[in-house]
């Protein structure tokens, strides 16, 4: 190889490098490409030093213009509340009645309602709202202290059975296991039972009506619906807390489990409880 | 000379300084000279044609009825709806778009196997603008000549009030390109009322700043240089073209061996051609090629050096197309005619006659060759894709129903034992007109719907008004009573119809509920 080498084909020289008889032909590049190329290394140069980049010892260059994704967000998010601001305030000043009967405001307090619920409500009531055994399901139509907005606003506002609340709404069925014979526990469990459904052994009826009528009707009333003043849920429904059937209904006669609501006020504030309200409201039970 | 020592090697280094190619090196001016002819003129008309519809489209009205833009061809980001005349298109009908994108791709295919870079040559954006471009500097610098010795003299008033004006007028021009390309997002007539009066929103200005800048830049100064190392079609062209294609091709079988002097060349004996080494092509030439160094990557094909050519042959007597549009059979055919088999130099004799006429053997172009299997497949591709596209488009749903439903919980038993099951129903009324959509349920016995946060009584159908051009989001629960279930996961039918043009659309729903619901 010697001298400048010439592809005959094309006419123009090559690099001398050759693979498999293949030569490189050496076309100089426009120059404004190569400006180009430095013109960028320029604006790199430049851009370390306008924004955050280069990593020092403990942080890192912070950049003449002043930026930082931190800062970004922290624009976003004041944006954002400002841009929510109208409804936050109306919340604030209106009823969960009011609310919830505003089609605008009823959609931000479901919105927010549902964001504050996944957060403070799933661990009970589970992510769908759906409940499971003791802790109620928020969908169906069955209330125990009452599914108007205004009522569940009161539930979530001072728990239910929450000691440390005055306001909490309070009730304790008797255990009457110590009051009442097991016979009549059976038969009491079976009348229960048999206004919803079917029961194996249907002379417990009768005699369970009149276990009913002396110790039951007090709070369940005298035809077992129930009594949303003091959480009394409807014996007559196909919702059972605690479980349904004779066993279950006994055990819960015997020695009654009571779940216990912490009371949200003092921890979410008035605004939020608003919100779930309406939400929990919205889940399709609500009257 | 001394004697060399047995250890020397003959090596010289590949980067010596004597064989030191730059690495880059400025670009060379091209001045292309004003051509005519058939070709120019029919590149005028595409021009007018093409420049037309890119800047007048916008202004076109299109009456769509009090509750749709009254715009011909409108992309409406806000909305997210695409208008075209007659042609509504919403997001997810997008493969519309998808589809033409493909019919260009199978359509430039077709043009490229049979008529070469047409595309390039004629159509390409950069190839008119660039030509638009030309006239203004031919209208203020003068022709090729003109403008040589204009840039090759110094810095005088004259000259720098020339290239200032041109200049200028380029950027009114790229100015004109963007303001017209930011008309197909928005009303023509409000934007360009906005723009005026400095109302419009920034990113209309800011678009319209950019694309002067890039029509600037890419038409007024990169030129050539777009196609030659921007553009990857040059490249993949290669792949398209075969031996039947038609490209612009100087035929070297009637025009070597070239000479200035033909008569003195004839004198003396030695065969001459009919090119007669003027230069024409070359002159015309935007790319700045000589055609008569064979086909190659820059050329463009737009025929401008065929008109030249066809000028000075018709001055000579000679018959037109020494370059001309042929093909890679035809020209080889007629080299091996006019080289002897090969064997020898171009003798242009042996194409010819005794009396001077071209003999029966040169091949020339018949139409026939266009109709070959693989522009019959690119046919029949664009075609099927096309038809499936206009039927798809024809036959269109503009009344549907999308469904939802509720996954946590998948069932909800009420007080009275009946089951609820939650689905988010989604109306879509893809017609610019309101519409009252009838929402019946299919099977499913006993069950009824309710509508949340309406005032629709419960059953198995209810009529809902909806907007024009618009999704309604409906959540709507259906209960089914205990005594009516029948198994954990029945199917039936939400079906939406508009009575007054018996559109309608169904779609299929299951209904969950639990093991023990009987």
């Amino acid at each position: 190889m010697s001298g400048e080498q010439i592809d005959e084909i094309s006419g123009v020289s090559t690099t001398g490098h050759e693979w498999d008889g293949i030569r490189e032909l050496n076309n100089p590049l426009p120059r404004w490409w190569v400006v180009t190329f430095y013109v960028t290394i320029v604006w790199a140069i430049g851009y370390t030093i306008a924004y955050p980049a280069w990593p020092l010892l403990h942080s890192a260059t912070k950049g003449v213009l002043g930026y930082s994704s931190r800062n970004e967000v922290k624009n976003e998010l004041t944006a954002a509340e400002a841009a929510k601001g109208k409804y936050v305030a109306a919340v604030e000043s209106k009823t969960v009645s009011e609310i919830a009967a505003d089609d605008a405001l009823r959609e931000f307090a479901v919105a927010a309602g549902g964001a504050a619920f996944k957060v403070n409500c799933v661990q009970c009531h589970g992510s769908g709202a759906q409940g499971s055994a003791g802790f109620p399901n928020l969908n169906d139509d069955d209330w125990l202290w009452g599914g108007k907005t205004g009522q569940i606003q009161q539930t979530i506002t001072h728990g239910i059975r929450f000691a440390t609340d005055p306001d909490t709404r309070l009730s304790e069925m008797p255990a009457f296991g110590d009051i009442i014979t097991a016979d009549q526990i059976a038969q009491v469990s079976a009348y229960v039972a048999s206004l919803s459904g079917k029961v194996k052994d249907a002379s417990l009826i009768e005699p369970g009506a009149k276990v009913f009528a002396e110790n039951c009707v007090a709070c369940h009333g005298d035809n077992a619906k129930g009594n949303k003043e003091f959480g009394a849920p409807d014996l007559t429904d196909a919702i059972w807390l605690y479980g349904s059937g004779e066993t279950a209904i006994a055990a819960q006669v015997r020695a009654p489990k009571h779940g216990v609501m912490p009371a949200w006020i003092g921890r979410l504030g008035e605004t939020k409880v608003k919100e779930l309200a309406v939400y929990v409201h919205s889940l399709g039970g609500g009257e | 000379m001394h004697v060399l020592d047995k250890t020397q090697i003959e090596a010289v280094a590949v980067h010596s300084a004597k064989t030191r190619q730059p690495l880059y090196a400025p670009r060379k001016k091209i001045f292309p000279k004003r051509a005519s002819g058939s070709f120019r003129r029919f590149k005028w008309l595409v021009m007018a044609i093409t420049l037309g519809i890119y800047y007048l489209t916008p202004w076109l009205r299109w009456d769509r009825g009090p509750f749709a833009p009254d715009q011909a061809v409108l992309v409406d980001l806000a909305n997210r709806r695409f208008y075209f005349f007659f042609i509504e298109i919403w997001p997810q009908e997008f493969y519309y778009v998808a589809g033409l994108l493909v019919m260009a791709g199978v359509g430039l295919f077709l043009v490229t196997s049979t008529v070469g870079r047409a595309w390039c040559g004629y159509t390409c954006p950069q190839t008119v603008w660039v030509d638009l471009f030309l006239v203004v500097e031919r209208a203020i610098e003068g022709d090729r000549n003109a403008r040589m010795k204009l840039d090759a003299g110094p810095w005088t008033a004259r000259k720098l009030s020339l290239r200032v004006s041109k200049h200028a007028i380029w950027l009114v021009i790229g100015a004109a390109t963007g303001g017209a390309w930011i008309f197909y997002f928005a009303d023509a007539p409000t934007l360009a009322g906005e723009l005026l009066t400095g109302t419009a929103a920034p990113v209309a200005y800011i678009t319209v700043a950019v694309l002067t800048a890039t029509t600037y830049t890419l038409g007024g100064l990169m030129r050539e240089q777009v196609c030659t190392y921007m553009c990857p079609w040059p490249r993949i062209q290669a792949a398209m073209l075969d031996e039947s294609s038609l490209t612009v091709t100087y035929n070297d079988w009637r025009g070597e061996p070239r000479s200035r002097h033909a008569k003195t060349v004839q004198a003396a004996g030695q065969p001459v051609g009919d090119c007669v080494d003027c230069n024409a092509c070359v002159a015309v030439c935007p790319m700045g090629i000589d055609i008569r160094d064979g086909q190659q990557l820059e050329c463009i094909t737009c025929a401008l050096c065929i008109d030249a050519c066809d000028g000075v042959m018709d001055k000579l007597g000679r018959e037109r197309g020494l370059i001309s549009y042929a093909t890679l059979s035809d020209y080889n055919a007629n080299m091996m005619l006019a080289t002897a088999g090969g064997s020898g130099l171009v003798n242009p004799s042996l194409v010819r006659t005794a009396d001077g006429q071209f003999s029966d053997k040169v091949a020339h172009f018949h139409i026939r060759k266009i109709f070959r299997p693989r522009t019959y497949v690119y046919m029949g591709l664009w075609s099927l894709i096309g038809l499936g596209l206009l039927y798809s488009l024809l036959t269109r749903d503009r009344l549907e129903v999308n469904v939802l439903h509720d996954r946590n919980p998948q069932f909800v038993t009420l007080s009275d034992g009946s089951i609820r099951n939650g689905y988010t129903v989604k109306l879509l009324n893809m017609i610019p007109e309101p519409r009252t959509i009838v929402v019946t349920m299919q099977g499913l016995q006993g069950a009824e719907m309710s509508v949340v946060g309406d005032d629709i009584p419960a059953g198995r159908s209810f009529a809902i008004p909806v907007e024009p051009d618009r999704l309604k989001m409906l959540k709507v629960f259906v209960r089914q009573p205990a005594d009516q279930i029948r198994g954990t996961a029945q199917t039936f039918k939400f079906r939406v119809e508009d009575k007054a043009s018996f559109e309608a659309d169904e779609y299929t729903a299951t209904f969950n509920a639990p093991e023990t619901a009987k």
